[in-house]
């Protein structure tokens, strides 16, 4: 049943965005600047986490995920050494998806040569 | 077009512009819409076939099971990116593979991969975030007024 879910919320998160390259004509930068920051207010409120554990993958695979693990990671440092934990724990829980990127970035520019 | 920069344009410019934005291929938003949908619901079935594995395997639950999940994910683009593949997933499914985090993933590493030709240190390390930075920016950034805004609301207004 979480897979339906996931199917869905997620779709559904991928038309918001096609919606606004297409019928605001942004550009794809804007409209993931954009939903990232949805996702961090959302995150805020406390409302992704419950979309999280309605959808599972549906919420956690679309790049709103990442403003909201970004609010929660800072959040939870907050919580334990007050205002500065902001900045310090700000990438705590969002590690995975930037340090793979980076990691993986590099092993594709070593293995791989680039196209046309 | 804004109307506030119309102004400064000649009346044969303006002409132009009229005229350019009557020829202008109206886009099929329906059909992309479709498209996005089943292209980001398909990516995100998989994120949730990997977080059922991981959840079922080490001992993951379902909050923290992201983070491997998008991990690997990253990982399935690198080697689609590399092979050239997902350039034409992403021409077809438009929105459907750019939001998913599989799209931030191929932004930094078809940069990173495009820029090689200029060396290591210059060419892949300073262009990796050229698309992917804008993301990381505001991310950060509004999180980081949210978390501020939410931490003095809590520790002096006793939210």
């Amino acid at each position: 049943m979480v897979f339906l879910w996931a199917f869905l919320i997620g779709g559904l998160i991928c038309v918001i965005g096609q919606i606004m390259l297409d019928v605001f004509k942004l550009t794809p930068g804007h409209t993931l600047s954009a939903l990232v920051v949805g996702g961090a207010v959302l995150g805020g409120f406390g409302l992704y986490e419950k979309l999280i554990d309605f959808a599972g993958a549906g919420a956690t695979v679309p790049i709103t995920s990442f403003g909201n693990s970004l609010v929660n990671g800072a959040m939870q440092e907050a919580d334990q050494h007050g205002l500065i934990g902001v900045i310090t724990g700000m990438f705590e829980i969002t590690s995975s998806g930037i340090s793979s990127a980076i990691i993986f970035g590099m092993i594709g520019a070593i293995l791989f040569k680039p196209k046309g | 077009m804004s109307n506030n920069r119309k102004k400064n344009l000649t009346s044969i410019q303006q002409q132009y512009q009229t005229f350019a934005k009557d020829r202008e291929k109206k886009r099929p938003v329906f059909k992309n819409c479709i498209k996005a949908f089943f292209v980001g619901g398909f990516i995100c079935t998989i994120g949730q076939a990997i977080t059922t594995f991981y959840m079922y395997f080490f001992d993951f639950t379902e909050q923290t099971a992201g983070n491997p999940t998008v991990a690997t994910l990253i990982f399935i683009t690198m080697l689609l990116t590399g092979f050239g593949v997902y350039d034409h997933f992403a021409q077809f499914a438009g929105a459907g593979t750019a939001v998913p985090v599989t799209g931030f993933g191929n932004a930094v590493i078809s940069a990173a991969i495009e820029h090689r030709t200029e060396g290591f240190v210059l060419g892949v390390g300073g262009n990796m975030f050229k698309l992917a930075g804008s993301v990381i920016l505001f991310g950060v950034f509004s999180a980081f007024v949210i978390a501020l805004i939410k931490t003095i609301l809590i520790q002096w207004g006793g939210l």
